[in-house]
């Protein structure tokens, strides 16, 4: 048989085309949505916020190529997700954190929660968000010392001065307004203080088409809808949905945390779920748990029903299976 | 264009359709052809002549009494050289008629009498249309290559309302069925009306996708004032061309898994599968020539009209020779088309496009993991999990594939093609599709 005259042709199973969208490209895009808050973070809070951003950020690509290194693997720091969750990490910390905070829940995240369970898209739950719950477990004090923007004071966050149905008559300082919180000038963690520059970030990602619509609506709606319902002093529907969703961490864990590709469901009908229970839990432990904020943790046992969701969404295809109508 | 006719999922690959424009040539008559005695799916042909014979322009060479095939016929007139198995386009090695070119093509003095352009298709009997049909070797030349006789006889209880012609062509790279309805429309139309009339359809429907609007146009005019067909401009998305998507878009039917368009009242053809059926009738000659896109790194691009047989070889020298180095032959599109091994493969009734590639054309980079983006989910046309499939199909677990349907997949790459870790899905599906059809006809001994 007549062979080319430039040798060997290369054969391979079809398509003979890629969109050209890498992992890596994803994980720029995250990186670039939450430059934003993270350059707001810095104007609110000052250098401490830079150090703490670099410190997590650089801690998390760090512990990712020594954990490679020592398992004599190729390194992964190219695919950008450990620069990911290191930002992310941050974004959630206290402006005023001691250094070794951001450094340790770095090495927590990537060593612990996503390298022991095999790497990128094996981990079961975000990396960041468990990091931010280990570190809330063992460094309480650290990690709830709240300073208010520009001049470093310490204070309150929204969501802790809020009353709640249980502690009505507690106001434990004046609440902040709409106003503050939209443009982030009030107390809180680095990133999750200005709704604006986080929902920047959010609209390219959306525009981009990176994270799915569907969770962010999901989860925000539900939290709107059951903060209205049951958040208020004066019986139902009483309660104010918008300050619920643009105080504490709503809007970075809605279109940024609970958006992880690799904690949540595959299926669109399994993310609405998914969304859902993220408001639902969000709002019950906003409103009757010990903790102010619920964010963190409805994400995170989200994340662990993930698997069971992805085991029983199952759509059928198209057209239905001939027989079984 | 009909904006409504839409199908849930698929990609927007680059359009790449650079020979749009390019005028179908004539092809060089090409020293041989060689002719594989299946070019369809189901029974392979028995040759009808042997080593040593002369054989006339529009003989059959191989037919077979079986319920599902199509005779090949000879593409020139020659000499018989080899009756040898040959390497084919669609990767398999089949059985070939290899025939030398005589200096001047004769036609067969046995070709039935053509009808004539003027014919009219009602005054035909249906099953004398499928007969012809069938005698000419017309198989789906869209790629599946199904006989199209099979395809237009009604089975009791499933009696076809609507006849769709494919004219999609929704594979980048690919415009021969573009050039066809552009200059033979006509022809396009006579074929509709005739496979109308031989499943017995009342309506024909044309589906062209929205960038083909001068093809679209002429059909329009060919159609106007005739109430029972229509042209329908469809969205430029892939897969639009393929025969589930193509039904729901035009007609809202959704064909179930496993079955066929037949079993919604639907008969889906390739708009050149009736140019050819209206060549048939009208002039008495079988499938012999098809029109093939030639593209990627060559020298002039464009369409060619092709005796079937033809070398890749020849094909890459009319369109005036490599621009550099080749790494890839696809026959076929570049989403759904086959590789080769070899550049001498012959073009076969199913080929409408051959595309050479460069090293600079490949995108070979190594897979990572699942990052469970769910790309592959929303791209998938039939609504499947292709990420699951892939993982259940890499640890062999064949079972938990058939719980995520994975017979369902009709292979069309859009979850490959979108995927960013670059994991190979339909490639993975295609090999769990393959182990189940395997274990299937072993449990049957």
């Amino acid at each position: 048989m007549a062979k080319t005259e430039s040798g060997e042709l290369l054969v391979a199973s079809s398509p003979h085309l890629w969109a050209g969208v890498s992992t890596s490209q994803i994980m720029r895009d995250v990186l670039i949505a939450l430059a934003p808050a993270a350059l707001g973070a810095v104007y609110f809070f000052g250098w401490r916020a830079a150090l703490v951003i670099a410190l997590s950020m650089g801690a998390a690509a760090l512990t990712e190529w020594g954990c490679m290194r020592l398992m004599g693997k190729p390194s992964t720091l190219g695919d950008g997700s450990a620069l990911v969750t290191g930002l992310l990490l941050a974004l959630t910390l206290p402006p005023a954190s001691p250094v070794w905070l951001p450094v340790l829940g770095a090495a927590f995240a990537i060593a612990v929660v996503k390298v022991a369970f095999g790497g990128l898209g094996h981990n079961f739950v975000n990396p960041a968000l468990a990091a931010r719950a280990f570190l809330l477990a063992a460094f309480p004090a650290a990690m709830t010392t709240w300073t208010s923007p520009f001049d470093a004071v310490t204070t309150a966050t929204p969501l802790a001065v809020l009353p709640t149905p249980f502690a009505p008559d507690v106001l434990a300082g004046p609440l902040p307004s709409y106003r503050d919180l939209f443009l982030g000038t009030v107390g809180g963690s680095l990133g999750e203080t200005s709704a604006l520059l986080l929902l920047i970030g959010a609209v390219y990602l959306l525009v981009k088409r990176v994270i799915d619509w569907r969770i962010p609506v999901g989860f925000l709606g539900t939290l709107a809808l059951l903060s209205w319902a049951l958040g208020g002093q004066a019986g139902l529907f009483t309660g104010d949905p918008l300050y619920h969703l643009l105080a504490g961490g709503a809007i970075l864990g809605a279109f940024f945390m609970a958006t992880d590709y690799v904690t949540g469901p595959i299926t669109p009908q399994g993310r609405w779920i998914f969304a859902v229970g993220c408001g639902l839990i969000t709002v019950l432990i906003r409103l009757y748990g010990g903790y102010p904020e619920g964010v963190l943790f409805a994400i995170l046992l989200m994340n662990v029903v993930t698997p069971l969701i992805d085991r029983f969404i199952v759509p059928a295809p198209f057209g239905g299976v001939k027989g079984r109508a | 264009m009909n904006l409504w006719a839409r199908f849930r999922g698929g990609v927007h690959p680059d359009a790449r359709k650079t020979t749009a424009q390019c005028a179908t040539q004539p092809l060089p008559r090409p020293e041989r052809v060689v002719l594989p005695l299946r070019q369809h799916i189901g029974a392979p042909c028995q040759p009808l002549v042997k080593k040593g014979d002369e054989v006339a322009l529009g003989q059959p060479i191989g037919d077979v009494d079986a319920p599902v095939s199509a005779p090949v016929h000879a593409s020139v007139s020659g000499k018989v050289v080899a009756v040898e198995p040959r390497l084919t386009p669609g990767g398999r090695t089949e059985q070939a008629v290899v025939i030398e070119a005589a200096p001047e093509d004769v036609p067969w003095e046995g070709l039935p009498e053509g009808l004539g352009w003027d014919l009219d298709p009602e005054s035909l009997d249906p099953a004398f249309i499928r007969d012809r049909v069938r005698q000419a070797g017309l198989v789906g030349m869209g790629g599946a290559g199904f006989p199209a006789a099979v395809k237009l006889t009604p089975r009791p209880g499933s009696e076809p309302d609507v006849v769709i012609l494919n004219g999609a062509e929704c594979e980048p790279a690919i415009t021969s069925d573009h050039r066809l309805m552009l200059e033979q429309p006509e022809q396009v139309v006579l074929g509709l009306r005739l496979f109308m009339r031989a499943c017995g359809a009342r309506r024909g429907v044309i589906g062209v996708e929205a960038n083909k609007p001068d093809a679209a146009a002429k059909l329009s005019q060919l159609v106007a004032g005739d109430p029972a067909l229509s042209v329908e401009v469809l969205p430029v998305r892939y897969p639009q061309g393929a025969e589930k998507m193509l039904v729901w878009a035009l007609l809202r039917r959704a064909v179930p898994v496993g079955g066929i368009p037949l079993d919604v009242g639907v008969v889906v053809q390739n708009v050149a599968t009736a140019a050819a059926a209206a060549v048939a009738l009208a002039e008495g000659r079988p499938l012999t020539h098809r029109i093939v896109t030639v593209s990627g790194r060559v020298a002039s691009p464009g369409n060619w009209r092709v005796p079937l047989g033809t070398s890749f070889v020849d094909l890459m020298q009319a369109a005036g020779g490599l621009t550099g180095a080749l790494a890839r032959v696809i026959a076929g599109g570049p989403m759904m088309g086959i590789a080769q091994p070899d550049l001498d493969v012959p073009v076969i009734k199913t080929t409408g496009s051959v595309i050479l590639l460069g090293p600079e054309d490949l995108h070979e980079t190594p897979a990572g993991p699942c990052i469970r983006c769910g790309r592959c989910v929303t791209a998938c046309p039939m609504g499947l999990l292709p990420a699951q499939l892939c993982d259940a199909a890499m640890a062999s677990d064949w079972a938990r594939a058939e719980r995520f349907h994975v017979r369902a997949c009709m292979e069309c790459g859009s979850c490959s093609y979108v995927c960013p870790a670059r994991r190979p899905l339909v490639q993975s599906i295609r090999l769990a599709k393959s182990e189940l059809g395997r274990r299937a006809r072993g449990g049957r001994g």
